[in-house]
């Protein structure tokens, strides 16, 4: 007994790093490594995509001033304004949709399947799909407007510096606002009925329902939503590249830091060398960003969830 | 009572103009891709009641469309293979196994989750071209492998360890040895979580034109969404082709969906969602 104890004991050793190996490796060849050379990348100079002489902290320095202070700042700006306004519109509208959903008692299935429906789009449909109905003379938008008599509202949607970031945040809201809708439902259909049934008994109103029982109890869901957003907006590029390419038009009205470390990692149409070293630089500040804002939020948000 | 009615009624107009906001887009998508160019400067809504169905044919004709679909299914199916294979292996031993050294390699896994693969793009670039992996869907297959995988294999590994253990112990008083263990015991009772492994990654890997754009050069390699970005240049004035373009990359998907809306709805939030 002892000596197949061991015996097994053995073969189950080789065969847990077989298992194992194709994975890890995977992971550690075309994930971790790569990380890892970004934060040393940063640290060098760099000429092309030739590694010249150790930096110290220049690259950082440099973000800081001409010419990239500004183009880093606006986009700083736009990342932190697409995330208030993602979290205050598509986030509450996202409920919204969740809570009716969660009432309706026939014809869920399908309004369930439409509204997710969008989320399985990709962004390159999804930017080309708008921007041809945002189309300032063909479109059908403004086509629709001017029909109704809201002709002053027609206008070059995604052209002007004014509008172009709120209508990349509306279609953005278009694609994902089945996402948070979805996690919200799944998060009020976990919460026990009895709750529900006692608080019916007690007289409670609807509305009271909603604030005092299920809205508390769906913090859980809350935290993950806002820490995918947080990690969204600040990651943002797709959207914003398919409508407005690598320098973020119109007039850089829709740059992001990560279109801003596209074109230093790989150069752009208006300046076509790189600064790989810079550019390192920036992405291992967005990857704090996004690491500290995203781990400091979901700790403090933890915090405040209440247990069933 | 009337505010009840009130209240139900304000609830079902909500999912009403959602679904209409969701569908009418889809709808033009759909519409546009069966008419004539030339009618959309005097009515851009109208529906196509005499269907162009030369449009399609003018996007196959073009010669590189069905290519770059092919592309994209071999680069897909391809990773998901690695994906599928990786996780279940990897699943296995993490969900099922006591041993030294287990919450560490929970601990590298993780950090694989929480490294955004488009900041590492410029290593990864340099490091490809090194391993001659540049302009290869070898090469991509297994970028996308990589970054699919950390999620994949805590699903799997969620999956396994949901599995009574006797299970394990009556196959190997049969005689089962490890690998027999994994693939005529276990790995049917984990296919759910396969499913949703497979949906998980299969989606996102099938719409992406980022890695694409910057690892494929070669026209004849590229991918379905990064040649729609081409081809969107190169008809942008003609509409009912252009149309026709995205509805052939966009329906495939839409199709699948329609089918297995609650296998992806599972798949797709499978990150989000307490297992």
């Amino acid at each position: 007994m002892e000596m197949q104890s061991r015996t097994l004991k053995q073969q189950q050793r080789k065969f847990i790093w077989i298992f194992l190996a194709p994975g890890l490796l995977t992971i550690l060849v075309f994930t971790t490594i790569p990380a890892i050379s970004t934060l040393s990348y940063s640290f060098f100079k760099w000429e092309g995509f030739v590694r010249g002489s150790f930096a110290g902290f220049e690259n950082f320095q440099n973000l800081f001033k001409f010419p990239w202070r500004d183009q880093f700042f606006a986009a700083l700006a736009h990342n932190t304004i697409v995330f208030i306004a993602i979290m205050i519109i598509q986030t509450s509208l996202g409920m919204l949709i969740a809570y009716a959903l969660f009432r309706l008692k026939r014809g869920q299935r399908f309004f369930r399947t439409v509204t997710f429906l969008p989320v399985i789009f990709s962004l390159v449909i999804v930017g080309y799909m708008w921007q041809v109905m945002l189309n300032s003379y063909f479109g059908p938008i403004n086509k629709i407007l001017t029909d109704i008599g809201l002709e002053s509202w027609a206008q070059p949607w995604l052209g002007q510096t004014s509008t172009a970031l709120p209508t990349l945040v509306f279609i953005n809201l278009w694609r994902w606002v089945g996402f948070p809708a979805i996690i919200f439902l799944a998060g009020l259909n976990a919460i026990s009925n009895d709750f529900i049934e006692a608080a019916k008994i007690d007289g409670a109103k609807e509305g009271q329902i909603f604030r005092k029982i299920l809205f508390p109890l769906l913090a859980p869901s809350m935290t993950i939503i806002t820490i995918l957003t947080f990690i969204g907006a600040f990651e943002w590029f797709d959207l914003p590249y398919v409508i407005g390419g690598t320098v973020g038009s119109p007039a850089g009205a829709t740059d992001t830091l990560a279109l801003m470390f596209y074109r230093l990692s790989f150069g752009s149409a208006d300046s076509v060398s790189n600064d790989i070293g810079v550019g390192s630089a920036l992405g291992v500040i967005i990857f704090i960003i996004v690491g500290v804002g995203a781990g400091v939020g979901s700790n403090l948000m933890r915090r405040r969830e209440v247990e069933q | 009572m009337i505010n009840k009615i009130i209240t139900g009624t304000f609830f079902k107009a909500v999912l009403v103009i959602n679904a209409l906001m969701v569908l009418l887009p889809v709808f033009f998508l759909l519409n546009s891709a069966l008419r004539e160019t030339g009618s959309f400067g005097a009515n851009p809504l109208e529906l196509a009641r005499d269907p162009e169905w030369n449009n399609f044919t003018q996007v196959w004709a073009d010669g590189e469309f069905p290519n770059f679909l092919k592309n994209s299914l071999i680069v897909t199916l391809g990773s998901l293979v690695v994906i599928l294979i990786c996780a279940l292996g990897a699943g296995f031993i993490l969900g099922r196994y006591q041993f030294k050294g287990n919450s560490l390699i929970y601990g590298f896994v993780l950090t694989g989750m929480l490294v955004p693969a488009k900041l590492a793009i410029l290593p990864l670039f340099i490091q490809l071209k090194w391993m001659n992996l540049i302009d290869s869907h070898f090469g991509l297959i297994l970028v996308y492998a990589s970054g699919a995988l950390p999620a994949a294999i805590f699903i799997m590994a969620g999956f396994f360890r949901s599995l009574p253990a006797d299970i394990d112990s009556a196959a190997r008083i049969d005689g089962a040895s490890e690998f027999q263990l994994l693939r005529l015991v276990l790995a049917p009772l984990v296919r759910p979580g396969l499913a949703i492994v497979a949906i998980y990654s299969a989606i996102p890997i099938w719409n992406d034109f980022f890695l694409p754009l910057v690892f494929l050069q070669s026209p004849e390699k590229k991918t379905i969404m990064q040649g729609l970005t081409l081809f969107f240049g190169e008809y942008s004035s003609q509409w009912g082709v252009l149309f026709a373009g995205l509805t052939i990359a966009a329906l495939p998907l839409i199709i699948l969906y329609l089918l297995l809306s609650e296998q992806f709805i599972k798949g797709l939030t499978a990150g989000a969602v307490k297992g």
